[in-house]
């Protein structure tokens, strides 16, 4: 496990005895600092993007997101998303399968081959990519012949961003369906289910939670990466720029209320996130 | 007498799909991890080993080393002592809105890193909210990128430590108390032994995360050559001026250093593991 907190039971406050209890003065002062440190290093930024984004007032937050340049890279970052977040989808549930329902040899490489990518900086996840396509790198002259355009255009976007992307359900589902057995399958398959009818009315009903949790956290990091893309995309304006990317263009051309205007739009997908990711955590926790 | 040896039955599988998970897996991973991670070892052996030395040991690399790991070290450390407060807070004190606090902990993961770097800046720059109450520069300096760092690794600590102090059996620090240990005698010996391999999972998942990140530091870090320049900007930089193979020789002392990374983390869990199978 690199770099992903699995799915975990909502926290509840313990009960703890009066022998092993904090005297006042400590419980307070604890918790101020756990609050101030919260208040300081979170709920701040997150105030400074409204605040700033509405700086300029309603009118130029409007043309700040509607903009062409804004539109193409909102279009372009939900087509990431979609082609990006169903195929880590359904390698997390294949892998998710051979993995813990098979015994085999190499498992732990295995696994630890998926964790990879979260331990490697997003720049040399783009990095690469730019090796493999780029004019230089292993594959350039013949795709250059083929008049096919990988790095600095669409694919390549969608490449690294699968890249950083690709262990979130697997690691997800993983430990969910170690857990869980086989037990309930092979009882299926045994009363003559096939494969595929296990799977959908068997497996698929107990894994939902796990699954639908690991495409949440899939899909904000595939809305927000960053370093990766940025290495591949050619900051084409209008063409290969993500929302992560046009924000970056705004804010160093010092137009910081729209930059901060196309800013709080991802953090309000973000705030959603967070309170999806929350209410499925609530359900695991409730069926 | 001889005894036949007992042959171990082995329980068919009657599961379907092995040959078609583990294929597709396979080759999904070979095409998208393997094969474009093992171009930067290749790269690199088209480089002679002297000109690989000279880029990586260059002053200003070796500067950006030291301000990565620095940085990343310091942001470690604040979020280990933060982290566990926060961790301890959560699970063990009551108090209004609690749900709410614990859900946006997890706000640097949800929140787009660049969108974190250009917040920060405003907040940290000499003008900002916070900023214009110090006389030293926060932001453009190496404390900034602190700040950046200890953000993105927020959630790890506080996530770790967290489930280990929920599942925490209470009796054993009433058994503490009753032997006459005071609190803190019972936080140190009892409780703090417990947290210390969830604590290190949680620092060394922060600190990978810290090395190689790059969204959130370029904004706030003022990107000067020795001074506050990571290591991954000077991978970008070097890509942006076609220097393809200084760039992956960079790459792959970063990724040398990640496979370790890795490999500690594995440990410690399997460390841990066993502890907790053998007790």
């Amino acid at each position: 496990m690199a770099g992903h907190i699995p799915l975990q039971q909502t926290p509840t406050t313990i009960k703890v005895t009066t022998v092993s209890q904090e005297p006042k003065a400590i419980r307070w002062t604890l918790t101020f600092i756990a609050l101030a440190f919260l208040a300081l290093f979170l709920v701040l930024p997150l105030v400074t993007i409204f605040i700033t984004a509405f700086q300029k007032g309603w009118e130029t937050y409007v043309a700040a997101i509607t903009h062409p340049d804004a539109l193409s890279a909102i279009k372009l970052t939900l087509l990431v998303v979609l082609i990006t977040v169903p195929l880590n989808a359904i390698f997390g549930v294949m892998a998710a399968w051979a993995i813990t329902k098979f015994q085999f040899k190499g498992k732990n490489i295995l696994i630890t081959i998926i964790d990879l990518p979260f331990a490697i900086s997003p720049v040399i996840a783009g990095l690469v990519f730019i090796l493999l396509f780029g004019a230089q790198g292993l594959f350039g002259e013949w795709l250059f012949e083929h008049d096919l355009k990988i790095v600095f255009a669409l694919p390549g976007i969608v490449l690294a961003t699968i890249f950083v992307t690709l262990p979130f359900v697997a690691r997800e589902l993983i430990p969910l369906m170690q857990a869980q057995g086989t037990a309930e399958e092979e009882a299926s398959l045994t009363l003559g289910a096939s494969g595929f009818k296990t799977f959908l009315l068997v497996t698929l009903p107990n894994i939902k939670w796990g699954l639908l949790y690991g495409l949440i956290l899939c899909n904000a990091r595939a809305i927000g990466e960053f370093g990766a893309v940025s290495v591949v995309s050619g900051h084409i304006r209008g063409m290969t720029n993500t929302m992560p990317l046009h924000i970056e263009i705004l804010y160093n051309e010092y137009q910081f209320s729209a930059a901060f205007a196309v800013a709080s739009l991802m953090s309000v997908l973000a705030i959603i996130t967070l309170i999806v990711k929350n209410l499925i955590e609530w359900k695991a926790k409730h069926t | 007498m001889n005894i036949l040896p007992v042959r171990k039955r082995k329980r068919r599988n009657i599961i379907p799909g092995f040959g078609l998970s583990l294929g597709y897996t396979m080759l999904y991973v070979s095409i998208l991890v393997l094969l474009p991670l093992s171009m930067v070892f290749i790269n690199t052996t088209t480089m002679n080993w002297s000109e690989f030395i000279e880029t990586i040991t260059d002053e200003r690399v070796v500067a950006s080393y030291k301000l990565s790991f620095g940085t990343a070290l310091a942001a470690g450390i604040l979020n280990v002592i933060f982290g566990t407060i926060i961790a301890w807070v959560l699970v063990r004190y009551p108090f209004p809105g609690k749900r709410i606090v614990d859900g946006l902990v997890d706000l640097p993961f949800a929140l787009p890193t660049a969108v974190a770097g250009i917040a920060l800046t405003t907040l940290y720059a000499p003008q900002g909210w916070v900023g214009q109450f110090f006389d030293f520069k926060i932001a453009f300096t190496p404390l900034g990128i602190i700040i950046a760092l200890t953000f993105i690794g927020l959630p790890f600590v506080v996530r770790t430590v967290q489930p280990v102090l929920q599942n925490f059996n209470g009796e054993v620090e009433e058994a503490s108390a009753s032997l006459g240990a005071n609190r803190l005698q019972t936080f140190i010996k009892v409780i703090l032994p417990e947290l210390i391999p969830a604590i290190l999972t949680g620092f060394s998942l922060a600190f990978a995360r810290a090395l190689g990140e790059y969204g959130s530091v370029v904004f706030i870090a003022g990107n000067m050559p020795m001074k506050t320049e990571i290591t991954p900007l000077i991978i970008m930089t070097k890509l942006e001026q076609y220097d393809y193979a200084g760039a992956t020789a960079i790459a792959t002392v970063m990724l040398v250093v990640s496979f370790l990374l890795l490999f500690i983390i594995n440990m410690i869990q399997w460390v841990t593991n066993r502890k907790f199978l053998h007790s």
